[in-house]
């Protein structure tokens, strides 16, 4: 089997390109002011909701979708499932800028950056917090994306012999970089929801329960397939590439199947705890809305015919990311009250900030696929 | 070139091995619970002597050199509405119907003061990345090192009273929180809110000598004057009066794995704001599972191990470019 892939090669600057510019700057001069100013000038985060729409946006769902990466590549080397190969390059990339992303938003968002290291320090590090297993593994898999891309920009520069020899010796370490860029995602992805476990009362039983790590994993491996289906189709609609339907179709049956295990041990853990499923006011109502996206896909691709059908895919896979994305905001957010007073919903400015990130993402996205052989060479597949 | 039957299975019992850990009901091998330590300091807060006079308020900011916290539109005096990075100790109303009567849940009032519980087995502590906050191995007391901590705020999320508060407004925030003035404690002198209780409706000393005070006060028979002491809970200076009628239960006994801070009151502690907890601390069911999943870095090796040999095997298979 050979495939190709290959650059656009097409114009960087664009009229959208520039208005992601534009977006991007004005996050940038608030970040610079929240440096000045502090947390609380451009949040309005506060000492009932500490954390907001950067933790549980940026980070949570970032991440998420960033792990489009990871699900492709359980498929492609842990499960031998090679028709999927051509899709790994573009996954993997959006992958790199999500968790690249997340990673800066959490510097964003932490009081005292200046004391980042002290998380790499073994006298001061603390094995006991979840969270210290979540920054080091995220830090460490930002790392492994970047050594994961490397192939793909090298390969831009044929002429270049160090660049040729640099990519083979890549080619031999790709088992063992494969094997951690799996193992270190299913670490972080379950931790992030085990964070949520000392919050105790805090969180809704809708949400707080021990397999909160479990249900995590399972919605980040399911959003990254999500994703890797969603961005397959847009890529071919801007770039005016023909579909990659047929492995489109099989990787949505996948899909289907583990969103089925989901929701199974989802009611299951929830009938067992007998916690208030239509008793909890309105986050009964985030929590319904949550799990008929998740239900939706299954529903969808059910049927043999829609699973080929590129319209039915696209609503299946932006469902199934919405209940993922929707799943973080209720188990970190909407589910979670510290009691009678307070009250978050995301500043304007916050909001801002975490535009521009996502802006700078897609920006660094059209340069990558445009530069560097990325997507896969249709004439050649 | 599907998918081998054999590859499926080694998969599966890899990523099984992973949803087992985490998906047991009954934990592998569950923390023990953390013990009082034997020379806990702590304080003993009864809410039915306490006349909200707000002295301890006033001495707390003195001592730990907090600024005023002015709420009130004329900006005049140091009022603040609740706990922040401004007030780390305050006294709150309850008040009900008329609230005529005190230490009554119907048409009653009763005052209840908020500071750090000083938790036995604390949250904040587990959670701390960078063990900013920890319990003194002595005194069991709280404590926050600034030149630790990132500002991640997991403690916020973490602390089941809702104690360490963050500086909003500061480019150079830090966590404020009780210390039970442990600057004190280090000169021999002891917490300035109970030096300054006037009614000895906070006392300071071993928790264990608390806990029985307090059961002394919950005991003692109606209607007949008795003797509460000031300031510490073993001063030779006492006060008589007649015993309040007390709601039977010492708060933070067992609540949340057991506090230093111990309350007193007329009426039910949830009345006051106070949260109801289990006997466990919830960093007891945080580490338990994390440590069953992270058990000696076992369980991510051996998954590690196979996916390197799978992967290994599957590449050398493909003619890669």
């Amino acid at each position: 089997m050979t495939e190709k892939s290959v650059a656009l090669k097409t114009q960087v600057v664009t009229k959208p390109f520039v208005v992601l510019a534009v977006l991007a700057v004005v996050a940038l001069i608030l970040i610079l002011y929240r440096f000045i100013a502090g947390l609380g000038a451009v949040t309005n985060l506060s000492d009932g909701y500490p954390w907001g729409i950067w933790i549980t946006y940026d980070v949570l769902v970032g991440t998420a979708l960033g792990c489009g990466g990871y699900a492709v590549a359980i498929l492609v080397y842990a499960f031998n499932r090679w028709e999927y190969h051509p899709v790994v390059r573009s996954a993997v990339l959006t992958s790199v800028f999500g968790y690249t992303l997340a990673g800066l938003a959490i510097f964003l968002d932490i009081g005292r950056y200046w004391n980042g290291y002290k998380l790499f320090l073994p006298w001061t590090v603390n094995f006991n917090s979840v969270l210290v297993e979540v920054a080091l593994c995220i830090a460490a898999y930002v790392l492994v994306l970047w050594i994961e891309l490397l192939p793909t920009i090298l390969e831009a520069y044929p002429d270049n012999a160090r660049a040729v020899v640099l990519r083979r010796r890549l080619g031999k370490l790709l088992p063992i970089i494969a094997a951690v860029g799996i193992l270190l995602p299913t670490m972080h992805q379950s931790s992030l929801g085990t964070l949520m476990i000392i919050a105790g009362y805090k969180l809704s039983p809708l949400w707080q329960t021990q397999l909160l790590p479990f249900f995590f994993l399972l919605s980040a491996i399911l959003m990254g397939f999500g994703v890797t289906v969603l961005e397959s189709i847009l890529s071919s609609v801007a770039f005016k590439r023909p579909f990659e339907t047929p492995i489109l179709s099989r990787l949505a049956v996948v899909m289907a199947w583990m969103v089925v295990l989901y929701l199974v041990v989802r009611l299951a853990d929830l009938l067992f705890r007998g916690a208030p499923i239509f008793t909890s006011g309105s986050q009964s109502v985030s929590f319904l809305v949550e799990n008929l996206l998740f239900l939706m896909p299954v529903l969808l691709l059910i049927n043999p015919g829609w699973q080929r059908d590129l319209r039915w895919l696209f609503v299946a896979a932006s469902s199934l990311i919405l209940a993922g994305a929707l799943y973080r905001f209720n188990a970190f957010l909407i589910g979670y009250n510290p009691g009678a007073g307070w009250s978050y919903f995301p500043a304007t400015q916050e909001l801002l900030i975490t535009i521009g990130i996502v802006a700078f993402e897609l920006m660094a996205y059209l340069y990558f696929v445009k530069r560097y052989p990325v997507l896969p060479d249709v004439e050649h597949a | 070139m599907g998918i081998s039957r054999r590859d499926f299975l080694k998969v599966s019992a890899a990523g099984g091995l992973m949803a087992a850990s985490s998906l047991s009901p009954v934990p592998v091998a569950a923390r023990e619970p953390i013990p009082r330590l034997p020379e806990a300091k702590g304080i003993l807060y009864d809410a039915t002597l306490c006349i909200g006079c707000k002295a301890c308020m006033a001495a707390c900011k003195e001592y730990n050199h907090l600024p005023a916290d002015k709420s009130s539109p004329e900006s005049l005096w140091d009022d603040p509405r609740d706990l922040s990075s401004k007030t780390v100790n305050i006294v709150k109303l309850y008040r009900n119907g008329t609230g005529q009567v005190k230490d009554r849940e119907v048409d009653g009032f009763s005052y209840v003061r908020r500071f750090c519980m000083h938790c036995v087995d604390p949250s904040c502590v587990s959670a701390c990345p960078a063990s900013a906050l920890t319990k003194d191995p002595n005194t069991g007391v709280v404590k926050y090192n600034k030149d630790n901590c990132i500002g991640c705020r997991y403690c916020q999320i973490a602390c089941p009273y809702n104690i360490p508060k963050f500086q909003w407004d500061s480019a150079f925030p830090q966590i404020v929180k009780c210390q039970l003035c442990d600057h004190r404690l280090a000169e021999g002198n002891y917490s300035a809110c109970c030096e300054f209780c006037p009614n000895g409706a906070s006392i300071f000393g071993d928790v264990q000598e608390l806990k029985k005070e307090a059961i002394r006060r919950l005991c003692l028979p109606a209607g007949k004057v008795a003797d509460f002491p000031l300031h510490r809970v073993n001063s030779q200076e006492t006060r008589q009066r007649l015993p309040a009628h007390y709601y039977p239960k010492i708060f933070g006994e067992k609540d949340g794995g057991g506090t230093q801070v111990l309350m007193l009151a007329g009426l039910p502690f949830e009345k006051l704001g106070l949260p109801q907890l289990g006997d466990e601390s919830t960093a007891s069911h945080s580490e338990t599972l994390y440590h069953t999943i992270y058990k000696g870095m076992i369980v991510p090796y051996v998954i590690l191990g196979g996916l390197f040999y799978l992967v290994y095997k599957n590449t050398s298979d493909q003619d890669l470019p």
